[in-house]
């Protein structure tokens, strides 16, 4: 199915496609007060870049440096050509540790990988820890974004699957009442699981450590407890040396939900005595994905979910219309480098306006690539291209009729529009946009009155 | 071709320009550092509290089983701790020592020393972290300054209780880890 398509059918429900939208578009703000107080923001995202331009530059050199300097820490390193390698390896560690029960913390290369399925068809339960990962793993869904996993959920949808497998009050939806419930049940998880796997911000070459960041606490809750930790790691989140952590942690929590820094940030360089440190090194596309001059910076991103919040098509369609991993923006562009064929609609879901680019805090050039990926895509598909064009013609995407009324009328007639209208499902335009917040005044009467 | 080999001849085989690492410049912190890490503390829901009001605290008894990693306050631990951190389950408080503190984010750091069992700060259900104003820096590059290459196993920063957002984007405190952060800071 293409995009269009499954965007239509999230906003069937419009309460629900409207309060996603202003949700998340409120976490968007709360990262542009946060970047506004910190003077030297531009400046970090200037050296993020540059750090990551680097790191693709010589990508063989610093993997072989993390690789022997985590070696000499004792940390075993896996190397995994691709999701099923990937798979494997984490299958072998399991049997060979007999352990048939693990928990896993957040890792959106696991999901790419599938490695959930992939564990229960050979007999390992895995449990989820992060308490949005929780919930839509109950449900049999996925993350529908790459830091708030259930963000397409209301507490109504949560409630009722918690009372359906944690046996909590039927009806009650108080948040806090509900996480102490996931709190008491996730515990028994964590004393009882042998294993514990979690995926990795940043590896380190200059120390062969790697960083993981949570708010929860569930991935250090996971390793600590358990006697064997699996760390599943992208090639590309290598970064040279762990001054450059300085860099990246000022800008990731600030970028991904508008807090200072995330309450836990752990460093793991060598096991604990006894214990064992897995980490696996996996490819799946990403040597691919460098080997494409216009796609490569790509894989600079440091997965803060930024250019989802601010996306108007991600925050109107919701995650599960990309039907790719990872969705919004960023997973348009790196989707369809993995299968062109089944995610030729997603360069498309996007209006280019570049906001994407705007707040991505390694500065990809997240909408340039989208632009690229048509072309390649027409190239590629001539057929499929021209009817993708069709349906934004029909108004899927764009919003013909707002644009080209003068502004005055426009701002006037906004105001009075009840969203009833403007996220009907009638109303091809409203589909998948909302109109644009509007300014007080337009530009051109700003620009005449403060004119002298 | 082993898997590792196969990656990294891709990668060879791909011809790339040379890219310099930008040096990191000193950025200028303007204010007091223990105000704005006093700040950063209260964002991140913890709470800063002087040694008077801790010690009130432990006298008031409303925690059972207590263990201090720091020599100091030995005399509240009241538990035996193990080799085995699965027998902390039940622990109401730690009291650990940081090194130092961030003041643009209220991060403390620790390594395996100040926590003993890396799950300790986790599995408690409160946690107080007694930290040194006299130990404060702006912001994360001089913290990893700082830091330098020590070499501990496990390096941690803490910034706050555990916390999540993710039924409908409400605030929860004490999602599995501890349920509250005290910071007693010395010398104030
Ligand atoms: S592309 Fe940029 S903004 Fe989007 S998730 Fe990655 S780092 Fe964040």
């Amino acid at each position: 199915m293409s995009h269009p398509i499954q965007a239509a059918e999230f906003l069937q429900d419009q309460a629900k496609s409207k309060w996603h939208d202003e949700t998340l578009w409120f976490v968007r703000d709360k990262r542009d007060k946060i970047s506004k107080s910190v003077p030297e923001w531009e400046n970090l995202r200037d050296l993020a870049s540059q750090i990551k331009d680097n790191v693709l530059a010589n990508l063989g050199k610093y993997l072989e440096e993390f690789e022997k300097n985590a070696k000499a820490n004792n940390i075993h390193v896996h190397w995994a050509k691709d999701a099923e390698e990937h798979n494997r390896i984490v299958l072998g560690i399991l049997q060979e540790k007999r352990c048939k029960a693990i928990v896993k913390s957040k890792s959106i290369l696991t999901e790419e990988c599938h490695l959930n399925p992939y564990l229960e068809k050979n007999g390992v339960e895995v449990v989820d820890t992060d308490l949005g990962e929780r919930i839509v793993q109950f449900l049999n869904q996925a993350p529908s974004h790459i830091v708030l996993p259930a963000i397409h959920l209301k507490k109504k949808d949560i409630s009722e699957i918690f009372h359906e497998k944690l046996h909590t009050e039927k009806g009650n939806e108080d948040p806090d009442y509900l996480t102490h419930a996931a709190r008491i049940h996730l515990r028994e998880k964590f004393l009882s699981a042998k294993v514990a796997i979690t995926g990795v911000n940043f590896g380190v070459a200059e120390t062969g450590e790697f960083v993981v960041c949570t708010n929860e606490g569930n991935a250090d809750m996971g390793v600590h407890l358990a006697d064997v930790h699996i760390a599943c790691m992208g090639i590309e989140k290598i970064i040279p040396k762990r001054a450059h952590l300085g860099v990246f942690l000022r800008l990731l929590a600030r970028s991904a939900t508008g807090q200072s820094v995330t309450n836990y940030t752990s460093h793991f360089r060598s096991p604990s005595p006894g214990k064992e440190i897995h980490i696996v090194l996996v490819d799946n596309g990403r040597t691919a994905q460098l080997a494409r001059p216009k796609f490569k910076n790509s894989l600079k991103c440091i997965r803060c979910g930024a250019c989802m919040n601010t996306c108007p098509i991600y925050r109107r369609s919701g995650g599960f219309s990309y039907e790719s991993t990872v969705p919004g923006p960023i997973g348009s562009i790196l989707s369809p480098g993995i299968d062109l064929q089944k995610h030729s609609s997603l360069p498309f879901a996007s209006t280019l306006c570049g906001s994407c680019t705007d707040v991505c805090p390694v500065k990809i050039n997240i909408h340039e690539q989208l632009y690229e990926w048509r072309q390649e895509i027409t190239k590629a598909q001539p057929d499929r291209a021209k009817s993708l064009a069709m349906k934004i013609a029909n108004g899927v995407f764009a919003v013909p009729f707002a644009y080209n009324l003068s502004g005055n009328m426009m701002r006037g007639a906004l105001k009075i529009l009840p969203d009833s209208i403007t996220y009907s499902g009638l109303n091809t335009w409203g589909k998948q946009r909302d109109l644009p917040e509007l300014p007080k005044e337009s530009f051109k009467d700003w620009y005449k009155k403060n004119r002298k | 071709m082993s898997s590792r080999d196969l990656i990294l001849s891709k990668i060879k085989a791909v011809p790339l320009e040379a890219k310099n690492l930008p040096t990191i410049p000193e950025f200028e912190f303007e204010g007091d550092l223990k105000a704005r890490f006093i700040a950063s503390i209260l964002a991140n829901k913890g709470e800063v509290i002087t040694k008077a009001e801790f010690f009130s605290l432990l006298d008031s008894g409303v925690f059972e089983k207590v263990y201090s990693h720091i020599e100091d306050f030995s005399s509240f631990t009241n538990i035996k701790i193990t080799e085995d951190a699965h027998q902390l389950n039940d622990l109401n408080l730690a009291i650990i020592r940081g090194q130092f503190g961030v003041a643009e984010n209220g991060a403390i750091w620790l390594e395996d020393q100040d926590m003993g069992l890396r799950a300790l700060p986790f599995i408690t259900e409160h946690l107080v972290i007694v930290l040194d104003s006299e130990n404060l820096v702006a912001n994360m590059h001089q913290a990893y300054d700082r830091i330098g290459l020590q070499e501990s196993g496990f390096g941690l920063f803490i910034a706050g209780p555990s916390k999540t957002a993710d039924i409908e984007q409400s605030l929860v405190i004490g999602a599995h880890g501890a349920k509250s952060l005290r910071v007693v800071l010395l010398n104030l």
